[in-house]
């Protein structure tokens, strides 16, 4: 445990390289983690010698690296959480290969309780949460007419510490072995007497760091929304989306912290023999369980309801009508948020607890269904008697609308707990969990990539080819998950790496079957991707508007100028942008031009990233003095960006106006293209008044 | 900031917060000290004193009221009041059933 | 939190080519709701106190290690600096002579290191009577949460340092009166977390342990 048992490089040694074991003792299982290590590493070079031969060091500094702009921020973060979905999936596929071969499966114990715990820790803070965060970066403030967030160095910060505590998920393939504890991490088996490796510290330090970040953005957006709303924006002309993020930053605040405590807790127990969670003197591993719920399920919901947003906008968007039942959809959202603090008990029903206890969460876990219930009937109602597309959004949209009840359902079933006595840990919790996370979260990031795109960059996706990835997702999804309801309730327990039962094995191979279909989704989505970079000199839209889009984030051109509006725009309604186009207040000339500042670039966010990687990884493996320099250099880093004097650039009037009128005068030009052909090359992003 | 209170108002504000701060602080002190060993309701007395305490820092030092200019503030200490209730009351009321349940001391 | 506010902005009230970094009201406040993040952080940590009183596991409790003079005086010693520190605010937004103001801060900068001494010798003294993190659950939750605090404190002194030395270099401009209304909050928010840990961690645990 002390310093003094190790070397210099602390546990660190050259059997902790994943093919050291490869080398001694060659067998299939450790063939899979040695090509695993050797994609992470091989794709490092690449990218790496990528950026080299074309020189894009210098404009990957300048233009991403040190932005304080929330939309290239966004967008960083979203290229963060696609590379780690790739890796999630694709250890999800190596799971259900491992149990659809059972009893004669390729894989250790050990290496498949690997994969599911880093699937799981992946997938929700490094998929779902950065993916959202991304998203919400790039369209809430262009949403509310503002230039920026409240605090953009902040912002930078943010995404710094989750990248960093991503790229150490991402050394654990090929240095030492991850946790094996689930991505939930339960002590004791987590603590030092019974996981002596460096499996659970990677995770502790992971959660830890991405953590922190999660709450900064949290306390980000929520100051944003709150306070650096444009003239006219009322928090109730506010878009939907707008809403569940206030909610769901919210929820990072008050939510994230006992996950802090809990993980941070742990590692006091690992690092220096307290006596929170172990088995003797006194500690109680309950209250483990406890603190990890009080953050996981507002977790649940931090998740959904930025997505909820998203398809809130989808579907009024692609319906060409305003959402139906706003304010009920607004009190909803609240109502949700507040509940989702009042049930984390039904994660840990058959833990011992009096009946009476167990029936107040359930009842309080129920009561969830009633707000969801009322938005499902709000989405419906703003279908009806709408002019609907059938554009990839929207085919994710209604994808999730009928998946995703199903999901809601099933999770009602469990909040009874006589039946979660029955099925607690096994398979149909599995399926459930995916159920509400893949229809809700995966289907509404994906909706909001194919909807947000162009905006971001300029040109369109490639629709016939996105929604293929659609229709391949919803089978790939029934496919894989609904068997694993039937055999949840045959009694299969979860994360089990074999089984005697032959009994499962049909649906172990369908669900396997599903996983190649999910593969092909995602092969799709690379395919639509190269496909609308080849095709982008056609699917161009500079004039900012391709769906006839409804609020503020599509009343500027396309890719948005870093100052987001040339004169911020007064709202007077809701669906504002909707609105100024009927009245011909759309597409203005400002009255007059004024010079804007903006803030500068810092270089701050690279160092912290840098900083707190290398803190991480040495406080993982043991090295106590590169840890001492790494904490302090962060601490010196961060007083001394606090001396800098000049933190504000200027836009001159001049250029202003050069690129507004070049903006007016494109517009001019443009043919005005009506709704059913804006899958069409003459979509330029200037819609035509349809009413 | 329309009517901004002179300097001797501000600083009378502070100086009353202390001094209220100190008095509740003896009092606390002094429960516990004379009749905590036998009593353990001493507690109840202990948490008065305490809220009164946090209300007074509140106002005081803190500016927590119900004025316009400070009503942000004010709705976003009882929304974090109530999510820390449900959290610390729930944990207690879970944990200490457990521990009854499994005859353990909590 | 947003329910009961007017639906007007504050945000967008005045110029609206202002940076929102720089605007005082988003910025105290963004620290504010900072603050109550960081109460969550404590209340959880409070709440593992509670279920862990009994945890003694045959160690050394309250009753054994607590010294209450000690506690009472670094209880008046945090309290007096909450006043001081709000003596700097006022000066400070009264305009008042920079070295008035300094010598606020300096005495509040005094005021918590003794604090941290007093407190760090009380450690000393129970880890003295074998009241040390590892002996039972009751002591981890004791040393998690109570140094927690003291962390806090720590971290307020060197900000503390660091905006005197920005009060030279760089002037007593907005920038650096914002940092300094912050860091009031902050060190005003740590004596209400006092508050609870004399009431709950010291006479809680002392009643009941």
């Amino acid at each position: 445990m002390s310093a003094t048992e190790h070397g210099w490089l602390g546990k660190l040694s050259w059997e902790s390289l994943v093919f050291s074991n490869f080398l001694e003792s060659p067998s299939i299982n450790e063939a899979v983690a040695s090509a695993a290590g050797s994609l992470v590493i091989l794709a490092s070079i690449a990218i790496l010698g990528l950026l080299t031969w074309y020189r894009l060091w210098g404009p990957l500094w300048r233009d991403w690296l040190t932005s304080t702009d929330h939309k290239k921020i966004g967008i960083m973060y979203i290229v963060f959480a696609i590379v780690m979905l790739v890796r999630g999936l694709l250890e999800g596929m190596v799971m259900r290969a491992q149990q659809a071969a059972a009893p004669d499966g390729f894989l250790h114990a050990d290496h498949f309780a690997q994969l599911f715990s880093t699937h799981g820790t992946i997938m929700v803070f490094f998929v779902a949460v950065p993916f959202l965060v991304g998203l919400i970066n790039f369209a809430m403030p262009l949403q509310i007419g503002a230039r920026d967030v409240a605090f953009p160095v902040l912002n930078q910060i943010s995404l710094a510490v989750t990248v960093s505590s991503g790229i150490l998920l991402m050394v654990s393939l090929v240095v030492g072995q991850f946790s094996t504890g689930g991505w939930s991490a339960y002590p004791p088996y987590t603590g030092g007497d019974f996981s002596p490796g460096v499996g659970p510290d990677y995770w502790i330090w992971a959660i830890v760091f991405s953590g922190a970040g999660t709450t900064l953005t949290g306390i980000n957006f929520t100051v944003t929304v709150y306070k650096c709303r444009g003239p006219g924006m009322h928090l109730f002309r506010m878009p939907l989306f707008c809403w569940t993020v206030l909610c769901a930053s919210i929820l990072m605040i008050f939510a994230m912290p006992p996950l802090s405590v809990a993980a941070l807790m742990l590692g006091l127990d690992r690092y220096l023999d307290f006596h929170f969670f172990t088995n003797d003197l006194g500690g109680n591993m309950m209250n483990y369980a406890n603190l990890f719920w009080l953050f996981g399920h507002p977790e649940v919901y931090l998740l959904v309801l930025p997505a909820y947003g998203i398809f809130s906008e989808v579907f009024s968007t692609y319906s060409a009508k305003t959402l139906y039942g706003y304010k009920s959809l607004v009190i909803a959202t609240m109502c949700i948020a507040i509940l989702s603090f009042t049930v984390w008990l039904h994660h840990f029903f058959t833990m011992g607890q009096s009946p009476t206890i167990n029936i107040a969460f359930g009842i309080a876990t129920m009561l969830i269904a009633v707000p969801t219930g009322v938005k499902v009937y709000d989405w419906m109602a703003t279908m009806y008697r709408g002019r609907i597309r059938f554009t990839t959004p929207m085919v994710y949209a209604i994808g999730f609308l009928i998946l995703f009840v199903i999901g809601g359902l099933s999770g009602v079933i469990l909040a009874n707990p006589t039946v979660d006595f029955q099925v607690h840990n096994t398979l149909f919790l599995v399926a459930h969990f995916h159920n509400v996370l893949i229809p809700g979260v995966l289907f509404g990031i994906l909706a909001g990539y194919n909807y947000w795109f162009p905006k971001a960059f300029g040109f369109r996706l490639n629709d016939k080819l996105g929604r293929l990835s659609a229709y391949l997702w919803f089978a790939g999804f029934m496919l894989t998950f609904f068997p694993l309801y039937v055999a949840g309730l045959l009694g299969m327990p979860r994360r089990s790496f074999t089984y005697a039962d032959l009994t499962f094995k049909p649906y172990m191979i369908v669900a396997f079957i599903g996983a190649m279909v999910v593969l092909a989704a995602l092969i799709t989505l690379v395919v639509q991707f190269l496909v609308s970079i080849r095709d982008r000199h056609k699917t161009r839209v500079p004039v900012g508007d391709p769906w006839d889009g409804r609020s503020l984030e599509w009343a500027s051109p396309a890719p948005v100028p870093a100052y987001n509006f040339v004169e911020l725009p007064t709202v007077t309604d809701r669906d504002e942008f909707s609105e100024a186009k009927e009245h011909g207040r759309a597409y203005q000339r400002p009255k007059n031009y004024r010079d804007i500042e903006l803030p500068k670039n810092n270089p701050l966010g690279f160092i912290l990233c840098v900083t707190s990687g290398i803190l991480m990884f040495a406080l993982v493996w043991y090295i106590w003095w590169l840890a001492l320099i790494s904490a302090l250099a962060i601490l010196i880093a961060v007083i001394a960006s606090t001396f800098r004097k000049e933190t504000e650039y200027i836009i001159p009037a001049s250029q202003l106006e050069k690129d507004t009128e070049a903006w007016l005068a494109l517009v001019e030009k443009s043919e005005a293209v009506s709704r059913d052909l804006e899958d069409s090359p003459r979509n330029v992003g200037y819609s035509k008044l349809e009413l | 900031m329309a009517n901004e209170p002179s300097f001797a108002q501000h600083l009378r504000s502070y100086i009353t917060g202390y001094i209220l701060s100190v008095v509740l602080t003896l009092a606390a002190f002094a429960a516990v000290l004379t009749i905590g060993r036998e009593n353990k309701s001493v507690l109840l007395l202990v948490a008065l004193l305490g809220i009164a305490q946090l209300v007074v820092q509140l106002k005081y030092f803190l500016n927590v009221t119900t004025q316009r200019e400070y009503r942000d503030n004010l709705a976003l200490v009882a929304f974090s009041t109530l999510i820390l209730l449900i959290i610390v009351l729930g944990t207690v009321w879970i944990m200490g059933n457990l521990a009854v349940r499994m005859h353990a001391t909590m | 939190m947003n329910l009961s506010s007017s639906s007007k902005s504050p945000g967008s009230i005045g110029n609206a080519h202002e940076a929102a970094h720089r605007d005082p009201a988003v910025v105290i406040f963004g620290f504010w709701v900072f603050m109550m993040s960081d109460l969550i952080f404590f209340g959880v940590v409070f709440a593992i106190y509670i279920t862990m009183v009994g945890a003694t596991a045959g160690g050394p409790g309250p009753k054994e290690l607590f010294d209450f003079g000690s506690l009472f005086a670094q209880t008046m010693l945090l309290l007096t600096s909450s006043l001081t520190v709000g003596i700097a605010t006022v000066t400070m937004r009264h305009e008042r002579s920079r070295a008035s103001f300094l010598f606020w801060v300096v005495i509040t900068l005094l005021l918590g290191i003794g604090f941290l001494t007093l407190e760090l010798y009380d450690f000393s003294e129970m880890a003295s009577k074998g009241g040390v993190p590892s002996r039972s659950g009751y002591l981890s939750a004791f040393f998690g949460l109570v140094p927690l605090h003291g962390l806090h404190v720590t971290f307020g002194c060197l900000w503390m340092l660091v905006l005197i030395a920005q009060v030279f270099t760089m002037g007593m401009g907005q920038v650096v009166k914002l940092r300094f209304l912050r860091l009031a909050l902050f060190w005003h928010f740590l004596d209400l977390i006092w508050i609870g840990i004399f009431s709950i961690v010291y006479f809680g645990g002392w009643v009941y342990g």
